[in-house]
C-alpha cells in the first residue's frame, strides 16, 4: 500500500495551486503583506506556520468528537496559542538567535486566518493523518506565495536576496547600479505586496480559466 | 457511550479541564526553561555591550557578528573595567549594573523615584569607552541600544535592537550599514546635548559629514527612525551631568 493514497496526495497538492489559501481562498493576506519585505522573513514565517498548522490540525482532529460546538472557536484559539507559546519558549531556550528572528511572527501566527480556517473547515471533520496532510498542504501553499512575494520585493526593493547583494552595491555603484539602475523603494511598502498578490492571482487565473468566478 | 456535547454542564467542564491542562503545560514549560532563557538573555546583553565598543567578530562588510556565547563572559570581564550606577548625584560601582532593567527604572522614575542609570566603562587598546544603555519606542514595540562614547563625546560604536519592528524596514536598525553610520558622529552640538538624529533629507546618504548630528534614515521606516532619534537624545540628556564630568573641554 502506498503511503499516500490519491486523495491524500491531492490534500497536499491542491492548496499549492488550484486551491491556494492566499490566491484562491484569499486567507492569510494580512501576514502576506506584513512580513514579505525580506525573503528570509518569508521563509521563516512559512516554516513556522507549517509547524503550527500541521500540529494544530492533528490536535484539533484528535479532539474533534469531544469539543463542545458552542465553544469550538475558543478551543481552537487556545490550541494555536498554546502551541505557539511552547514553540517560542523552546526556541528561546535552545535556539536563541532564531527565536529573535521569529519573535515578530508569533503574534501573527496566532491571528493567521488560514489556521483557524483549516481547523474549522477540515480538522473538525477529518481524522488526524488526513488533517496533518491538509495542514502541511495548506501551509505549503501559503508559504509558496509568501516566498514568491518575498523574492520579488526584496530583489526589486533592496537589490538583495537573503541579504546578499545580488545586483551590485547601490552606494559604490557596482554591478547593475553602474549603468543607472535604481532600487524601487515602493516595493518595500505593504501596498506593493498586495499588487504582487494581485499579479499572481491574475497569472494563475489566466492560465486556468476554471478558476474564474462567474458573475 | 456517547456524550452529549451540547449540554451546558459538559461545555463548562470541558472548558475548565482544558484551561487546567493547557495552563499547567505552559507553566511547566515556562518554569523549566526560564533559567536557560535568562542565561541566554544575560549573555546577549554582554554581547551587545561589547559589540558597541567594537569587540566583536565582524569580518566582512555585511553582517553583525557578536563574540561567541562561550567566550563572551570572559571577554566581558576583560574589556569592561567598571560598571557604574548613577542615582541622582550618587555614583556607585556595581558589577551587575548591566542587569538593571531599564524599563523598570523608567516606571520608577515616573512614580517619582530617582532612577538608577547604569553605565559601563570599557577599555580597549588604551582608549576608554563610555557605554550608555538606552531604551525607547519604535513603531510597533520597544527599541533599545547601547552607544559607546569617548571622552570627546564622539560615538565610537553603537548597537541597536528592537522587539518587533517591520522586517526589511524598521528592523534594519540592527543592520551593519545603519549602525556603522553613527561612528564618528558627536552627540554634542556646540555645548547642547543634541544626540544624533536619523534624518530623511540630509543630502548626505554616504554619511561623510560627521559634525551634523545626523545620519541617513532608512527608507520606509520613518517612525522607527524618529523613535531612535528621540531615544538617543533623551538618554544622553539623562546622563548629562556624568558626561559633563568626563568630557574633555577645550
Amino acid at each position: 500500500m502506498a503511503l499516500l493514497s490519491k486523495k491524500d496526495t491531492s490534500l497536499i497538492l491542491d492548496p499549492l495551486a488550484d486551491n491556494n489559501p492566499i490566491t484562491i481562498q484569499v486567507l492569510g493576506i494580512c501576514s502576506a503583506l506584513a512580513i514579505t519585505a525580506e525573503l528570509k522573513a518569508s521563509i521563516v514565517m512559512a516554516l513556522s506556520v507549517m509547524f503550527v498548522l500541521g500540529m494544530g490540525n492533528v490536535v484539533i482532529s484528535l479532539m474533534r468528537n469531544i469539543i463542545p460546538s458552542k465553544i469550538r472557536i475558543i478551543v481552537q484559539l487556545v490550541v494555536v496559542a498554546a502551541l505557539v507559546i511552547m514553540v517560542d519558549q523552546v526556541l528561546k531556550a535552545f535556539a536563541y538567535e532564531l527565536s529573535k528572528t521569529l519573535s515578530v511572527f508569533v503574534g501573527l501566527i496566532i491571528t493567521n486566518c488560514i489556521i483557524m480556517g483549516r481547523f474549522e473547515a477540515f480538522a473538525l471533520a477529518n481524522g488526524p493523518w488526513r488533517s496533518f496532510l491538509d495542514g502541511i498542504g495548506n501551509s505549503a501553499g501559503y508559504g509558496l506565495i509568501l516566498i514568491i512575494i518575498g523574492f520579488f520585493r526584496e530583489l526589486l526593493g533592496s537589490g538583495t536576496l537573503l541579504g546578499f547583494k545580488v545586483l551590485g552595491d547601490p552606494i559604490e555603484k557596482t554591478g547593475l547600479y553602474a549603468i543607472g539602475y535604481e532600487n524601487n523603494g515602493f516595493m518595500l511598502l505593504s501596498p506593493m505586496a498586495l499588487i504582487v498578490v494581485g499579479l499572481i492571482i491574475w497569472v494563475q487565473r489566466s492560465r486556468n480559466k476554471a478558476l474564474i468566478e462567474e458573475n | 457511550m456517547a456524550v452529549n456535547t451540547d449540554k451546558n454542564s459538559y461545555t463548562v467542564i470541558f472548558a475548565a479541564v482544558m484551561v487546567v491542562i493547557v495552563g499547567s503545560l505552559l507553566a511547566f514549560f515556562a518554569s523549566s526553561l526560564s533559567e536557560k532563557i535568562q542565561e541566554n538573555e544575560r549573555l546577549e546583553k554582554q554581547q551587545n555591550i561589547l559589540y558597541a565598543m567594537g569587540v566583536n567578530e565582524n569580518e566582512d562588510e555585511g553582517s553583525v557578528n557578536f563574540v561567541s556565547t562561550d567566550k563572551v563572559a570572559g571577554e566581558f570581564e576583560k574589556y569592561i573595567t567598571e560598571q557604574l550606577v548613577i542615582e541622582g548625584d550618587k555614583i556607585t560601582k556595581d558589577d551587575n549594573a548591566y542587569l538593571i532593567d531599564l524599563k523598570k527604572q523608567e516606571t520608577e522614575a515616573k512614580a517619582g523615584k530617582t532612577r538608577k542609570l547604569p553605565l559601563f566603562i570599557g577599555e580597549k587598546d588604551g582608549s576608554k569607552y563610555y557605554i550608555i544603555p538606552m531604551r525607547g519606542k519604535g513603531l510597533w514595540d520597544a527599541i533599545w541600544g547601547f552607544v559607546a562614547l569617548d571622552n570627546n563625546l564622539v560615538v565610537k560604536g553603537v548597537y541597536f535592537d528592537h522587539k518587533g519592528e517591520t522586517p526589511g524596514l524598521g528592523a534594519n536598525i540592527k543592520q551593519r550599514y545603519f549602525m556603522d553610520d553613527f561612528t564618528g558622529e558627536s552627540i554634542l552640538n556646540g555645548t547642547e546635548y543634541a544626540g544624533i538624529a536619523v534624518a530623511k533629507g540630509n543630502n548626505d546618504p554616504t554619511n561623510e559629514i560627521k559634525d551634523d548630528n545626523e545620519v541617513d534614515a532608512l527608507a520606509g521606516a520613518t517612525i522607527t527612525g524618529n523613535g531612535l532619534s528621540a531615544m538617543i537624545k533623551e538618554s544622553v540628556n539623562l546622563y548629562k551631568s556624568y558626561l559633563e564630568s568626563i568630557r574633555v573641554k577645550n
